[in-house]
């Protein structure tokens, strides 16, 4: 900062900065609120009318001639994550007020989360791919600012580059797939890719726009291998987390998913791709949760299990999986928001998040455990909340996909109970029950800061008790979209006593044992981590640190600061990009259309070439200048003789200003060789690379000597110059009628080089000998 | 005459590439000079030639005229590539008072040289 | 360059090459010339005097700062290009006037392609002899 601003603002008072910061953190809190609500009540107004099958469309020109237009579209699905991201958006822009209240950031934060919503709610609104993927990079741009938002802290500025290299990467690679994906469909609307319904996987491409966007979709959602960013990303602020982790960010990969699954999925590469990377990291996660003390790393854990699951059902492409990721989604978006908060709250109130060190919350805080509670209760999956239709949903999903049902339900049962025992340990570790160790007297938080968990928490109930409503608007209307078919849908909280229920009460029988046997089990994993191969997080710090070292010797070896040597590589590039070409497309000659030669031109070439090579051995510099002089005119002569009067005159005039010029700065430089010339290797290596570079050259300018020229555009000056510019000198007539603009620009590079010269003439250098 | 224009091209381009990866300056600077010479008549030579046809259009006369459009190309490119030479004549000057070098060799000041141990503690 | 005959000579030869080179810039658009060569010839005109007389000789023929006489030139061009803007026509494109035509002769032909010569000839004379005289001076 410049020293006058310092001194600026220390000459306010203190609380007239509070004021300013204040004032624009409430800008930007207010614009944030007001587009959050406009959002999320534009969304309900269209509630009805598409879940009777009438997408909200809307459509404006941007890049016409790319084929890229401002074609938004909201069905089913897009409906769905518009609700969850703007309602989520108004509860978090409410409890950041609180949480940053008195920050200097606040502004800046919420600046952030406002365009990450626009960001997002463009994502799942765009009906044109290229649109989608412009809104995927600034979702990926808008998360890596909020991950890093403590950019003081080593730690979030890390996460922040992982999130962004990971997701960008895969952003990378789902670009290259959207284009290959509207090349195979031959659209790039959405709309028109789904309703040719599952064209696209009989294109011969099809394994490589699959394992391409997928990449994006894995890359974005955290499957595994791709799992560790989400974790690490926890160093975000909690609202950040609880934003990105519940409706945003990370269902971003989902939502494709679940967009495409309709055209690229139903094959055997889409159901292992997706079952594996799920299955996978479901499980894994679940153990990963299970071994941290700091709860909100062990939420950030419990998310990506989430993901998992839901991947895990979107391999089928039948109706109940479609069914159980779509109503597990709406579940894990509840109860993950609430929690998130709840532990940002606890955070704020004890300066701590070690479960092993908070106990009996409810009783400092009743608001915040009430919300927290009845989220994890949902999260364990206990009825009634939303969380058991989920899980019997799960249950019954992976009941009917599975060939092979045992293996996928022995996993799901297990992540399910990992998940259980995560939910009691928040409810009898944190809240209702346990020890609490810490020293200062946690306080309830701000009503701003409670209301957001609590109303998630009841939403959580309320429709798991009255599933009516929101099964007929939302998600039936979404698996609708999903299955590119209508959907009829049912959800109740009571089926009898099937399957799904009896794993049910296994599921919970494991979670208490896991509950109470917690210290041991995590004592367990960590001893298997231990004998893991490095995945995840360390295979991308080993990459990172590889890619970076490889950049600095490749740099290090390009960039010497030395003139020959970049000359050398670009002439050798040149003449092996050149000659190799030439090898594979010989040009074709037509040796019909020589010309003979004339004595005068004969003479002509035969002196430019004696003084060429006199140039080459010469060792005075007036020899030099005088061979150069005479190649130059011969230039000018040929010129003269081949019809170009005006470039002849010109190569003579400039050809002599160049003797006065070079003349009058050499008397100043020293004579050379005033140093013994290059060792002979390299002066072999330069001599091949400049007969090299010769021969390439004389062999293209044949070529294209003896091939036929299209003249149409020289014939449109000559036909054009007297009748339509009214001058007889074609060339004059180009230079300042027809191609005016090209020579004003030249023109102007004349006169910057002038002011150049005269500018850089006029600086004093101070010398300093060489090094 | 095609062959032999050809040929003048290939010699000139090679002297002039091998004055440009001199390690003396003011070879460089003659080097410079002779390829910008070099791409003007490459540039004239592929448009095409024709013997004592100016590009005029004169009253009743032939259709026939040399190629205008090089013409116009090689003009100005003529009158840029000398305000090019001007300019790094001076600065080689410049260059020359400043370091007190011709060879390019030497004259690494502004670039320096990093070991790529010490570039990966910094990073 | 202290030699009479040169000096009488070069004082000859500048008024000489200057008054070719409007000449050349005249009728470029019909006959070789134009612009870049008046401009070119000029520059030219006025180093040789310059070598016989010093730079400070070439500043006080020129009367105005070469940097000036760029500027001006280039001022020159884009004005011309932006005078058919006010025809509704695009940037740059020719505007005609013929002075005393009949049914069967054209007449005197003005246009702005010529304004726009005579900016690229300014830059071109002020831009070279500028260079020249800066390295007269200062090396």
């Amino acid at each position: 900062m410049p020293a006058d601003i310092t001194s600026q603002t220390n000459a306010y008072s203190n609380s007239e900065i509070r004021k300013g910061i204040n004032g624009s953190a409430n800008t930007a809190f207010a614009c944030a609120l007001i587009s959050a609500i406009v959002f999320f009540v534009a969304y309900l107004s269209q509630v009805s009318s598409i879940a009777a099958g009438t997408p909200w469309t809307f459509s404006g020109e941007w890049v016409p001639r790319l084929g890229v237009q401002l074609d938004f579209r909201v069905d089913g699905l897009s409906l769905l994550f518009g609700l969850l991201i703007s309602g989520i958006g108004i509860l978090v822009f409410l409890y950041s007020y609180g949480y940053f209240k008195v920050h200097k950031g606040h502004a800046r934060l919420q600046w952030l989360l406002l365009s990450f919503m626009l960001a997002m709610l463009g994502l799942v609104s765009s009906d044109n791919i290229i649109l989608l993927f412009i809104f995927w990079e600034l979702t990926t741009i808008t998360s890596f600012l909020l991950v890093g938002f403590d950019h003081e802290n080593t730690q979030a500025r890390r996460s922040a580059l992982q999130a962004l290299l990971v997701t960008g990467g895969g952003g990378l690679a789902l670009l290259v797939g959207l284009i290959m994906l509207g090349q195979a469909s031959g659209s790039y609307l959405l709309s028109e890719i789904i309703a040719s319904g599952s064209a696209v996987t009989e294109h011969e491409h099809y394994p490589v726009i699959l394992t391409l966007i997928l990449l994006g979709a894995f890359t974005k959602s955290a499957q595994f291998p791709f799992h560790f960013w989400l974790p690490n990303a926890m160093a975000a602020p909690s609202p950040v987390s609880a934003y990105l982790h519940s409706a945003t960010m990370v269902k971003a990969g989902i939502y494709l998913m679940m967009r495409l699954q309709s055209s690229l999925g139903g094959t055997e590469e889409w159901f292992y791709a997706l079952s594996i990377a799920g299955g996978i990291t479901a499980v894994w996660s679940s153990m990963m949760a299970l071994r941290q003390t700091d709860l909100k790393l062990m939420l950030a854990w419990t998310t990506v299990m989430a993901l998992g699951t839901i991947t895990m059902f979107l391999a089928s492409n039948l109706q109940i999986a479609a069914l159980a990721a779509v109503t597990f989604l709406i579940v894990h978006a509840f109860y993950k928001c609430a929690l998130f908060l709840a532990i940002g709250n606890v955070d704020k109130s004890t300066g701590t998040r070690d479960f092993n060190k908070l106990g009996s919350l409810v009783r400092f805080m009743p608001i915040t455990a009430l919300g927290a509670v009845l989220a994890a209760l949902s999260m364990a999956g206990f009825p009634p909340f939303l969380g058991f239709i989920g899980k019997e949903l799960i249950y019954e999903g992976t009941l009917t996909i599975a060939d092979q049902p045992w293996i996928i339900v022995a996993a799901a049962v297990a992540a399910n109970a990992m998940m259980v025992g995560i939910a009691l340990t928040f409810i009898f570790r944190v809240f209702l029950g346990g020890e609490s160790t810490i020293t200062r007297e946690p306080k309830e938080v701000y009503a701003v800061m409670w209301v957001g968990p609590v109303v998630l928490a009841i939403a959580g109930l309320l429709t798991g008790l009255l599933p009516g409503q929101i099964t007929e608007y939302v998600i039936q209307p979404a698996v609708s979209s999903v299955m590119a078919a209508s959907a009829e849908v049912k959800l109740s909280l009571w089926h009898g006593i099937n399957g799904p229920l009896i794993l049910s009460i296994i599921t919970v029988a494991v979670g208490i044992m896991l509950f109470f046997s917690l210290s041991i089990v995590s004592r367990m994993i960590n001893n298997l981590v231990e004998k893991l191969p490095v995945v995840g997080d360390s295979a991308y710090e080993f990459l990172l640190n590889r890619t970076q070292f490889v950049a600095s010797k490749l740099t290090n070896r390009l960039q010497t600061g030395s003139l020959s040597h970049y000359l050398t590589i670009v002439f050798m590039a040149f003449v092996v990009s050149v000659a190799v070409t030439l090898l594979y497309h010989p040009v074709s000659m037509d040796f019909d259309r020589l010309t003979p030669v004339t004595p005068f031109i004969a003479i002509v070439v035969f002196l430019m070439i004696s003084a060429a090579l006199v140039l080459t051995f010469s060792n005075t510099r007036l020899l030099a200048i005088c061979a150069l002089g005479v190649v130059g005119s011969g230039v000018a002569v040929l010129f003269l003789v081949f019809g170009a009067i005006d470039v002849a005159i010109t190569q003579l005039m400039v050809e002599t200003l160049f003797v006065v010029l070079i003349a009058t700065v050499l008397i100043k430089l020293p004579r050379f060789p005033d140093q013994t010339d290059p060792a002979k290797t390299r002066g072999l290596r330069d001599a091949v690379i400049a007969i090299a570079a010769g021969v390439v050259m004389a062999i293209i300018t044949l070529g294209v000597s003896l091939t036929p020229l299209d003249l149409t555009v020289t014939h449109f000056f000559e036909e054009n110059s007297l009748a339509q510019a009214y001058g007889r000198n074609i060339v004059n007539v180009i230079l300042v009628d027809f191609r005016a603009l090209d020579t004003l620009g030249e023109v102007a590079v004349v006169a910057t080089a002038a002011l150049a010269v005269i500018a850089l003439l006029k600086v004093r250098v101070h010398a300093q000998g060489p090094r | 005459m095609e062959i032999l224009l050809s040929l003048l091209v290939g010699v000139l381009m090679s002297v002039s590439v091998w004055m440009l990866l001199s390690r003396n300056l003011v070879k460089f600077l003659f080097g410079l000079v002779l390829i910008s010479n070099v791409a003007n008549l490459i540039i004239f030579k592929v448009g095409g030639l024709t013997v004592g046809a100016p590009a005029l259009i004169t009253d009743g006369g032939s259709a026939e005229y040399a190629n205008s459009l090089p013409q116009a190309l090689v003009l100005t490119a003529i009158v840029i590539g000398f305000g090019l030479v001007s300019f790094t004549l001076v600065l080689a000057h410049k260059a020359y008072q400043a370091i007190g070098t011709l060879n390019v060799d030497e004259m690494t000041l502004a670039e320096k040289r990093q070991d790529p141990a010490d570039s990966e503690k910094s990073s | 360059m202290n030699s009479l005959i040169f000096s009488t000579i070069s004082r000859l030869l500048v008024g000489l090459m200057l008054l070719f080179s409007v000449f050349l810039l005249w009728r470029g658009h019909n006959e070789p010339g134009g612009g870049f060569i008046g401009g070119l010839v000029a520059a030219a005109g006025i180093i040789v005097y310059g070598l016989a007389e010093g730079p400070g000789m070439m500043r006080k023929l020129l009367r105005i700062a070469p940097q000036t006489l760029v500027l001006i030139g280039l001022l020159t061009s884009v004005v011309s290009g932006l005078l058919p803007l006010l025809q509704d026509s695009s940037f740059l494109t020719g505007m005609w006037l013929f002075i005393g035509a009949t049914e069967t002769e054209k007449g005197l032909g003005l246009g702005t392609p010529l304004i726009f010569d005579i900016g690229v000839y300014l830059v071109v004379v002020g831009g070279v002899s500028g260079m020249v005289i800066a390295l007269e001076e200062e090396l």
